[in-house]
C-alpha cells in the first residue's frame, strides 16, 4: 500500500480529515525547507505539499507567485527539491510528500530521471498543475512503475466525463479546486463544494481533497464536514512573505495556524 | 489542392497537436472552456452566415485585401530577385494583428460574452483588441506588462481611449510572457462572461489553430495575387516570427506548394550567441508553457528567461507550436536577423520605397534583402510586411541619439 493510501485509510478509520499544508521549496530560501516541513508535521500536518518553484505560475495568485519569485532568486531548481524530500525522509519515514508544481521543470529534467530521482528521494506523489490527463500518459506510467501517486485537480468546471476520466487516471487523492480562480483568492462556497463532492463521489472512491480559498481555522472546518482533506497554501506563505528577514517567527506563526486548522477540524469531525 | 505525401494543412490532429508539439497543457478548470471554445469555433468556422460576417467586416473594416507592392528599387538594389511586399501595414489600426481580433471578437459576440481580455507586449495585440471591442459595446481590459507599459506609452494612451482598462502587470520579469499568465489568470476567474483573444499562434488548442486560421487570409489573398501579377507563384516566402501569427498567416496556404521555399526570421537580438536575443527556434529548445509544448528560451532548470529583442512585439521567449513542427519537419527555414541589422533594414525600405516598416518586419525585410542577393533577377521573394513603423520612430531615434 502507497504511504498516501495509509495515511488516508488511518485518517478515515479514526473519523478524522487530513490537514495538507503547502509550501513552495525555497520561500524564502532553500535552507529553510525542510525545517519548516518538519514544524509542519510537529504541528499538525499529515501529507506535506511541496511546491516546486516555476518562472511563470499561471495557476497561481500572488502570493504563491511571490513565493517562486524568492525560490527562484536562490536558484531552486528541481533537483534541490527532491534533495529536500530525500534530506526529509532521514528523519521522517511516515509522513507522505507530494510535489505540486508545472511541468517544464520536469519536462526539462526528462520524465524517466524525474521519475527514477523522485522514487529515490522517496516521494509519495506528484500534482503537475498544467499537464491535464489527455496529456500524462507518459508521465503517469512512469510514476506508476515506481509507486509514485499521480495526483490530478478537479474543478467546478469539470464535467461528468472529464470527473470520470481524472478518477481513472489519479492515485492516492483527487485535489478539488473549490472555485474557478487562482491559489489564494476568497470565493469559498461551501454548500456548492459539498454538492460538487458528492458529485464526485458518485465516480470515484479515490480520497477527495479541497484547496484554494482556505484561509483559516473557520474556512478549514466548514470544508473538512464534507471533504477527506483541507488544502492551505497562500494562508501559511503569507507569513513567510511577512517575515523573510525573521524565519522563527514566520515558522511560529504557521506553527499556530496550522494547530488551530488541526484543532478545528478535528472537533469538527466529532461533532458528526 | 492535391493531397500531398505530407499534407501539412490537416494539422493539427484531433487532439490538437502538430506532431510532438502543442497540445492543451492548461489547469483542470480551464480544460472544458476550452472544449467549449473549440465547439463553438469549428461550428461558426463552416456556417455561412458567420463566414458572410467575417468576411464583411475584413473587407469593409479592415480594409482586405492588402495590396502586394513591388519594391523595384529596393530590389535593384539588393543586386537579385524581385521583392514584394505583402501590405499587412495598410490594414485598419496598422498591422496584421486586426484580422485576428476582428475574427475572435465574432466569435465572443457569438459565444454572449460580454468582456474581451488580451495580453499586449509591444501594443499592437492590445490597440486591436481595444478597437474590436469599441465597436462591439464589449468592456475590454488589456494585460501589459509593467516594463512594456513604460516603453510603449503611445499605444496605453491609444487603448485606454478607446475604452480599454489597461492594467500593469508587476510579476515575473514584468514583460508579455507576464502579460499572458495574468491574463490566462483573470480568464480562469471569469470564465462565465469572458471571452480570452490570444494575440498570437500560441496558447493552448484550439488558439494556434485558430488564430492561425483566421491569420491565413493573408496568405490565401497572397497567393491569389502572386498568380494574377506575375502568373506563378514566388520562390520564397520570407515573415518575422515572434509568437508567429503573421508568419503562419503568410505561410499556411502556401505550405503545400512544394517550389516555394518559406523562411521565418526571428530575432537574434544583440546576437545569438549572446542571452539578448528571442530566438527560441533558432536557439531554444522544447518544453510547455502557456499552454503548449513548443520551443523555448529557458535556463537548465526549465524555467523560462527573458527574451530580448529591439523590437517588442518579437520580445517573446516561446513561438506558436506549429512553428515548432514546422523547423522540425524541415518544411519551413527558420533564421534569424540582429538589431543591428533590422534597423538597417527599416532605414533602407524607408529611404527608397517611402514606406516605414514595423521594426518586427524590417528582420524580415533585412533576411530578404540577403536572400535577394543569392537569387536570380527572375525570381520573387514575397515579404510579409506585417506592421507599419509609426509607432517605432521613438524607439529608433532614441537609439540613434546613443550611437551618435
Amino acid at each position: 500500500m502507497s504511504r498516501l493510501d495509509g495515511c488516508f485509510d488511518a485518517l478515515k478509520s479514526d473519523n478524522r480529515c487530513a490537514l495538507i499544508p503547502y509550501i513552495t521549496a525555497g520561500d524564502p530560501e532553500p535552507s529553510v525547507s525542510v525545517d519548516l516541513m518538519h514544524a509542519l508535521v510537529s504541528a499538525g500536518a499529515d501529507i506535506i505539499e511541496l511546491g516546486i518553484p516555476f518562472s511563470d505560475p499561471m495557476a497561481d495568485g500572488p502570493i504563491i507567485q511571490a513565493a517562486c519569485e524568492r525560490a527562484l532568486r536562490h536558484h531552486t531548481s528541481l533537483s534541490d527539491v527532491l534533495d529536500m524530500v530525500a534530506e526529509f525522509r532521514t528523519t521522517n519515514n511516515t509522513t507522505p510528500v507530494v510535489l505540486m508544481g508545472y511541468l517544464n521543470p520536469i519536462e526539462r529534467m526528462g520524465y524517466e530521471e524525474f521519475a527514477d530521482r523522485a522514487m529515490k528521494a522517496d516521494v509519495d506523489g506528484v500534482l503537475t498543475v498544467d499537464m491535464p490527463p489527455e496529456e500524462s500518459d507518459e508521465l503517469v506510467e512512469l510514476l506508476g512503475s515506481k509507486k509514485i501517486d499521480p495526483v490530478f485537480l478537479l474543478s467546478p468546471t469539470s464535467t461528468d466525463s472529464r470527473i470520470q476520466k481524472i478518477a481513472t487516471a489519479g492515485s492516492g487523492f483527487l485535489y478539488y479546486v473549490s472555485f474557478t480562480g487562482v491559489t489564494g483568492a476568497s470565493h469559498l462556497e461551501v454548500d456548492e463544494v459539498a454538492m460538487r463532492l458528492d458529485r464526485i463521489r458518485e465516480q470515484s472512491s479515490l480520497p477527495l481533497g479541497v484547496g484554494f480559498g482556505i484561509k483559516d481555522a473557520e474556512s478549514a472546518a466548514e470544508v473538512a464536514r464534507v471533504a477527506d482533506a483541507v488544502i492551505v497554501g497562500s494562508a501559511l506563505i503569507h507569513f513567510l512573505e511577512e517575515n523573510q528577514d525573521n524565519i522563527s517567527a514566520a515558522k511560529h506563526n504557521i506553527s499556530i495556524l496550522i494547530k488551530s486548522i488541526r484543532k478545528s477540524i478535528d472537533i469538527i469531525r466529532l461533532e458528526g | 489542392m492535391s493531397l500531398e505525401k505530407n499534407d501539412y494543412t490537416l494539422y493539427p490532429d484531433n487532439s490538437g497537436h502538430f506532431g510532438t508539439f502543442g497540445g492543451v497543457f492548461v489547469a483542470e478548470t480551464l480544460m472544458q472552456p476550452l472544449e467549449e471554445l473549440r465547439l463553438v469555433y469549428e461550428k461558426l468556422i463552416t456556417d455561412k452566415d458567420f463566414l458572410a460576417e467575417l468576411d464583411y467586416d475584413l473587407k469593409h473594416y479592415v480594409g482586405r485585401p492588402s495590396p502586394i507592392y513591388h519594391a523595384q528599387r529596393l530590389s535593384d538594389r539588393a543586386g537579385g530577385a524581385q521583392i514584394m511586399l505583402k501590405r499587412e501595414d495598410l490594414n485598419h489600426t496598422g498591422a496584421h494583428k486586426i484580422n485576428n481580433t476582428v475574427g475572435q471578437a465574432l466569435l465572443a459576440k457569438h459565444m454572449g460574452k460580454t468582456r474581451i481580455i488580451a495580453e499586449t507586449g509591444a501594443g499592437q495585440h492590445g490597440v486591436a483588441s481595444a478597437t474590436v471591442a469599441a465597436r462591439l459595446g464589449l468592456e475590454c481590459v488589456v494585460y501589459m506588462g509593467a516594463v512594456d507599459l513604460v516603453r510603449q506609452a503611445l499605444n496605453v494612451y491609444r487603448m485606454k481611449l478607446l475604452g480599454a482598462k489597461v492594467i500593469p502587470v508587476e510579476s515575473g520579469s514584468r514583460t508579455l510572457k507576464d502579460a499572458l499568465n495574468e491574463a490566462m489568470r483573470d480568464w480562469v476567474t471569469n470564465v462565465d462572461d469572458t471571452f480570452y483573444i490570444i494575440g498570437s499562434v500560441a496558447g493552448p488548442h484550439p488558439y494556434p489553430a485558430l488564430v492561425r486560421n483566421f491569420q491565413s487570409v493573408i496568405g490565401r489573398e497572397a497567393r491569389e495575387q502572386c498568380l494574377e501579377m506575375q502568373g506563378k507563384l514566388p520562390d520564397a516566402l520570407v515573415a518575422c516570427v515572434g509568437g508567429g501569427s503573421n508568419a503562419i498567416g503568410l505561410f499556411y496556404p502556401f505550405l503545400n506548394d512544394e517550389s516555394v521555399k518559406i523562411y521565418g526570421i526571428e530575432a537574434a537580438g544583440k546576437g545569438l550567441d549572446t542571452r539578448s536575443h528571442a530566438a527560441p527556434l533558432c536557439a531554444g529548445i522544447p518544453g510547455v508553457l502557456h499552454g503548449s509544448r513548443t520551443y523555448l528560451m529557458e535556463d537548465n532548470d526549465g524555467q523560462i528567461v527573458e527574451a530580448y529583442s529591439v523590437s517588442a512585439g518579437l520580445d517573446y521567449p516561446g513561438v506558436g507550436p506549429e512553428h515548432a513542427w514546422l523547423k522540425d519537419t524541415g518544411r519551413v527555414n527558420y533564421d534569424a536577423i540582429t538589431d543591428d541589422e533590422a534597423l538597417a533594414a527599416f532605414h533602407e525600405l524607408t529611404r527608397v520605397e517611402g514606406i516605414l516598416p514595423a521594426l518586427e518586419s524590417s528582420h524580415a525585410l533585412a533576411y530578404a534583402i540577403k536572400l535577394a542577393r543569392q537569387m536570380d533577377k527572375d525570381q520573387t521573394i514575397l515579404v510579409n510586411l506585417s506592421g507599419r513603423g509609426d509607432k517605432d520612430i521613438h524607439t529608433v531615434a532614441s537609439g540613434e541619439g546613443m550611437h551618435e
